[in-house]
């Protein structure tokens, strides 16, 4: 391992898992998200039975 | 137009709304798709054309195809057809959203074969039938191509044999379909509500295997998970500048599909599910959580885990193979070499499995949607024609097996290049048409953070040119050595693939130009009515 890779390395998962830690804690400190808020994978198109 | 009917609410805590962004964020890409073209393409170097990609291409876009997909809803409109002719009042607009049906439609017929062998090759761990030893790839590789029918065409078809894969492709369909003619979509989606963060749990645990492996081989010390690291993230430059490396068009061309393909951007996808969204629903949050979450999953698990794990055993060797090597070939090695292997194993091939059904149902969507909107059929009949089509091309793919050149050819012209050639005329679409200041006040209805202005300029001027630079770059040096061009012209499984594409593409047009005319008399209705 370089010291060019342990800098890719590092800046890339320290990223992603920075964003994703920060989403995590929006989504956890907003008020009615279990309502408002939607992914592709919960929405079901109307003509599906229940 | 009529008010879209007002969705069910799900969730009943906020940790339900985390689960199912990881749900969505999960998928085969994060744990194929991307190690296999990071390995392919110059190590830590792709990286930077991926994050860019991500930055300048996939959150963007992500934001401004919700938006667009909620604005259409909103005005009764949920195909790509009907939700292009909502932004765009121009008589061309609705054609041009014949890429929002082949994109789908076509990965979903390749797409489905790859779900098969994941299934099949959890039930092979499970029975001990992929013990084929821990230090020699040759019985994987031999296993795999004799599974897929890698050598010869019409393999997997020959009479008299009831071949493996097409059985257990026969039962993924099947389940496919009967959950979508039935409308069980939502059982399913309430069950992988748990097992995709299950997924990424199992994952968790394979990535601190990894991690721990040390020296497996003391006689081959050079064989450490430390180098395994590298391999994956240091900027190869053995054979050229860090900089030259950077000026290979196809990898540009391909971290910005790889981009697209995981977030399911450009996918015309994500625009159908977002038209049945409710106005003042959230967009910006969702968006990137959901963006977030997938990332997450493709740099830091996937990342980790496949190539690195590879090199421990195999060595730089064991790296190659693209994808499905990297898939089918190298990871159940990695397990036969793994304490408690082939629990993990049959574990993860069958959380991978539940990963790509629910991709795959979701990519039935928008046909189904334009085939009811469009022609006014019922869904059991939209299913039922699209089973049709669907099945077609994917016994094409399962006959012409022959070093998977179908389905490769499939993949890159419409997984990559199709891909590709849907998010330009979207973000044209967001940028040009809709507008800056309509599309960014679309986003931020409902939303729970503010998207930073910029993105908008971001779209509306940096995207395009982006995105039309890569091609220039790509399609120069296609000129100079085009391997997917070549095999066009040389093989002819190449050249049918294509105009098997050529085939699907005309008869989604013709169905578009129908809804048009149906759209239209609709239109003249309703305008004689309330004039």
């Amino acid at each position: 391992m370089t010291t060019g890779g342990w800098i890719v390395m590092l800046l890339s998962v320290g990223f992603v898992t920075g964003l994703f830690g920060w989403c995590i804690g929006k989504v956890l400190a907003t008020p009615g998200a279990e309502t408002h808020m939607h992914t592709q994978s919960d929405i079901v198109p109307p003509d599906q039975e229940a | 137009m009529a008010e879209p009917k007002r969705l069910r609410e799900h969730w009943g805590t906020r940790l339900g709304v985390i689960l199912a962004v990881m749900g969505s964020a999960v998928g085969l890409g994060n744990f194929l798709r991307f190690p296999g073209l990071a390995a392919k393409y110059e190590g830590g170097a792709f990286m930077i054309p991926y994050f860019i990609a991500l930055l300048l291409l996939g959150l963007p876009l992500a934001w401004a195809e919700w938006a667009m997909g909620r604005y259409g809803g909103t005005r009764g409109y949920n195909s790509t057809p009907g939700i292009y002719r909502a932004i765009w009042k121009n008589k061309a607009s609705p054609y041009f959203g014949v890429l929002g049906m082949i994109v789908p439609v076509v990965i979903y017929m390749y797409y489905v074969f790859i779900e098969a062998w994941c299934l099949a090759y959890a039930f092979f761990i499970a029975t001990g039938k992929l013990d084929l030893g821990k230090t020699d790839k040759k019985p994987y590789e031999d296993f795999f191509s004799n599974f897929v029918g890698l050598s010869q065409d019409g393999f997997l078809l020959e009479t008299g044999r009831l071949n493996t894969a097409v059985m257990f492709l026969i039962g993924c369909f099947a389940l496919n379909f009967l959950l979508i003619y039935r409308g069980l979509r939502k059982g399913i989606e309430w069950f992988c509500r748990w097992a995709m963060p299950a997924l990424i749990l199992c994952a968790f645990i394979v990535l601190a295997r990894v991690l721990t492996l040390g020296t497996p081989d003391p006689a081959k010390p050079e064989l450490n998970v430390l180098n395994g690291l590298g391999f994956m993230w240091n900027p190869r430059t053995e054979t050229q500048g860090f900089v030259e490396s950077l000026l290979n068009g196809q990898m540009w061309l391909e971290a910005t599909s790889q981009i697209f393909f995981s977030l399911s951007v450009g996918f015309g996808v994500i625009i159908t599910y977002a038209s049945y969204l409710k106005k003042d629903d959230d967009i910006a949050l969702s968006a990137l959580t959901s963006c977030a979450g997938n990332e997450f999953c493709e740099v830091s698990l996937g990342g980790m885990i496949t190539i690195p794990a590879a090199f421990v055993f195999l060595g730089a060797a064991g790296t190659v193979g693209g994808t499905f090597g990297l898939g089918f070939m190298t990871l159940p090695m990695v397990f036969a070499n793994m304490p408690l292997g082939q629990f993990v194993g049959t574990v993860f091939f069958s959380l991978l499995f539940l990963a790509a059904v629910t991709s795959s149902l979701s990519m039935l969507q928008p046909a189904i949607a334009l085939l009811e909107e469009g022609l006014g059929l019922d869904r059991k009949s939209s299913v039922a024609m699209l089973g049709f089509v669907t099945l077609i091309g994917s016994l094409f793919i399962v006959y012409f097996s022959k070093d998977l050149l179908a389905l490769d050819t499939f993949d890159f012209w419409v997984g990559t290049f199709g891909i590709f050639l849907l998010a330009t005329f979207q973000v044209l679409l967001f940028g040009w048409v809709l507008g800056r200041q309509a599309g960014m006040d679309e986003i931020d209805r409902g939303a729970e953070i503010r998207v930073p202005r910029i993105v908008g300029f971001v779209i509306k001027y940096v995207s395009p040119v982006y995105l039309i630079g890569i091609f220039i770059f790509w399609f120069r040096q296609q000129i100079k050595d085009g391997a997917y061009f070549r095999a066009i012209a040389e093989q002819a499984t190449a050249r049918y693939s294509v105009i098997f594409i050529g085939i699907v593409l005309l008869f989604f047009l013709l169905l578009i130009h129908q809804s048009v005319k149906r759209w239209d008399r609709k239109d003249k209705a309703q305008t004689e009515v309330s004039p």
